[in-house]
């Protein structure tokens, strides 16, 4: 089976959960900037939540396959396309995403899964230093991608449950465990409202606002490992919420780390979209990645009655 | 040791403070250990200057009773650190020292900086080039790209500030400073450290099993090549 892209939208990429176990050569993780909403995409179609899917930004693709294909679109919402269930993409019939109503990153599985060659591990695409995915690039009008495919029929008159999505919005509270340097910044991470830039991108979201200063702890910063989700204050005082291609270490100071199951609310955010932080502990943090789990393995368990 | 959470999915264990040479070999030998022998849900360990970060997934942790998570990564780490120390003082366990060799292709369109770091020494350029490859490098880290390594001991009448405005595409193999450190950019990538040359080797290589050449804790000595051995270099 093979997926041919008409249009590439504006900025596509395989990606999968990421490159697991190379962070000591400086291998990112990479992978999906919305796991949660690739993950479910695989469930859809009875993939394994791993597999390789597309990932579309702000504005998608459109694509055609070369036989009857079960697929599901997750994550940002597009107006053409039937979100969160799976259905049919029919042979030669275009699919057509276009501009996403809300959110920034759509997802793509395909039954059976794309075949692309994993390297170090992992489908993902990591642009910066062309690695993996397609080609180790985004993808182009005219690439015409090779999938598994699958004849699995689907009852199409279901969508998943919308409760047990994350609480994807234009303006979240997105939760933080305290950093090493939390206390060296005040109250203004916690007490403001910062905007999202558009030079943000999947190494990182840039935040611009109010100023974070750094009234203690002037000490020189010495680099050790950071992970996406957290929210480093450099210089200029504008914070950066390192997403799935930052750089595996970083010397900045850092405030914040975003809690894993709020990485997906800060993935779909836009460039002008507003966000406000809130602390959270440890433990509970801890608690919440263990409930999605669940409700995730539910969804799985439900699936599998109806995909067979 | 002390032990900081990172976020939700990481514990960064430090042995030492700032840049700390001796902390260095512990540094390694910790990494190794913990790499050698991961329980289940610990996924990762970074090793950069002198702390060792471990990374887990709290979904997979086989914790004791209710044990919280990351106190079951610190658990794992004390462990590790104790049977290294034993097995240190029965001379068991001696952290090999690599030295690796890099050939380097110094000024010219090899190291376009090569003059201004020569300026701001106010040292003849063949100086520089030789107090830079009679020097012992370490690496303290690998991280900014794939396969980057952040080398201590650049000598001090080398250590020149970042230029002012990075380059947006800094050839693959450039050797740089940038301030009191040295590196080598194992791929093209954006870059702001001043290049006095160029290694042909190739120290990222994603198709094998260490994709990073060098690692942390790796002694590196540059040594000089003229442009034809550049170009004939395999």
């Amino acid at each position: 089976m093979e997926i041919t892209v008409a249009r590439s939208g504006m900025l596509t990429t395989v990606q999968d959960l990421g490159r697991r176990g190379h962070r000591s050569a400086g291998v990112p993780l990479s992978g999906a900037m919305d796991p949660f909403a690739l993950r479910v995409a695989n469930l859809l179609v009875g993939n394994p939540e791993d597999a390789a899917s597309l990932e579309c930004t702000l504005v998608g693709p459109e694509l055609s396959f070369s036989s009857d294909t079960v697929v599901a679109v997750t994550g940002a919402s597009f107006a053409a396309i039937p979100m969160w269930r799976p259905f049919v993409a029919k042979a030669g019939e275009k699919l057509k995403f276009g501009a996403a109503a809300a959110g920034c990153r759509g997802y793509l599985a395909v039954a059976g899964g794309m075949d692309i060659a994993a390297v170090l591990g992992s489908r993902s695409t990591f642009l910066r230093a062309k690695l993996g995915g397609f080609e180790g690039r985004a993808l182009r009008d005219g690439d015409v991608l090779p999938a598994f495919g699958s004849a699995r029929q689907v009852e199409a008159h279901w969508r998943i449950d919308p409760r047990i999505l994350p609480a994807y919005s234009t303006a979240p509270t997105v939760r933080l465990v305290r950093g090493a340097n939390a206390d060296e910044f005040g109250r203004v991470l916690w007490e403001s409202e910062f905007k999202v830039m558009p030079q943000s991108d999947r190494m990182g979201v840039r935040l611009g606002g109010p100023r974070l200063v750094r009234i203690g702890g002037t000490g020189e910063m010495i680099s050790s490992a950071v992970a996406p989700g957290t929210v480093q204050i450099p210089a200029d005082g504008h914070p950066i919420i390192l997403m799935a291609d930052a750089q595996t270490i970083g010397g900045y100071p850092q405030a914040g780390h975003v809690i894993a199951v709020d990485l997906p609310l800060v993935a779909q955010l836009r460039p002008g979209d507003r966000v406000r932080f809130a602390e959270i502990s440890l433990g509970e943090a801890h608690r919440l990645t263990l409930a999605r789990e669940h409700v995730l393995a539910m969804l799985h368990e439900g699936l599998a009655q109806k995909l067979h | 040791m002390t032990f900081t959470a990172l976020g939700d999915t990481a514990v960064v264990v430090a042995l030492g403070e700032g840049i700390d040479e001796a902390a260095l070999p512990r540094v390694r030998a910790l990494a190794a250990a913990l790499e050698a022998e991961r329980p289940r849900g610990i996924v990762d360990i970074v090793a950069a200057y002198a702390t060792v970060t471990v990374f887990y997934d709290v979904t997979r942790l086989d914790r004791e009773g209710s044990e919280r998570p990351f106190d079951r990564v610190c658990r794992f780490v004390h462990d590790r650190s104790k049977r290294l120390s034993a097995d240190a003082k029965q001379k068991k366990f001696t952290a090999p020292t690599r030295t690796v060799e890099v050939p380097v292709c110094y000024g010219g369109e090899f190291g376009p900086d090569l003059e201004a770091v020569a300026r701001h020494a106010k040292l003849p350029a063949a100086e520089v080039t030789k107090l830079h490859e009679g020097a012992d490098y370490l690496v303290h880290a690998i991280g900014f790209t794939p396969g980057f390594p952040y080398l201590g001991g650049l000598p001090s009448l080398l250590q020149t500030p970042r230029r002012s405005t990075p380059r947006l595409a800094v050839p693959a193999g450039s050797v740089g400073i940038g301030g009191e450190q040295a590196g080598i950019y194992p791929l093209a990538t954006p870059g702001g450290w001043q290049l006095i040359g160029r290694t042909p080797l190739v120290l990222f290589r994603p198709d094998e099993t260490e994709p990073s050449a060098l690692q942390v804790g790796d002694r590196v000595k540059f040594r000089a090549i003229t442009p034809e051995e550049f170009l004939a270099w395999k």
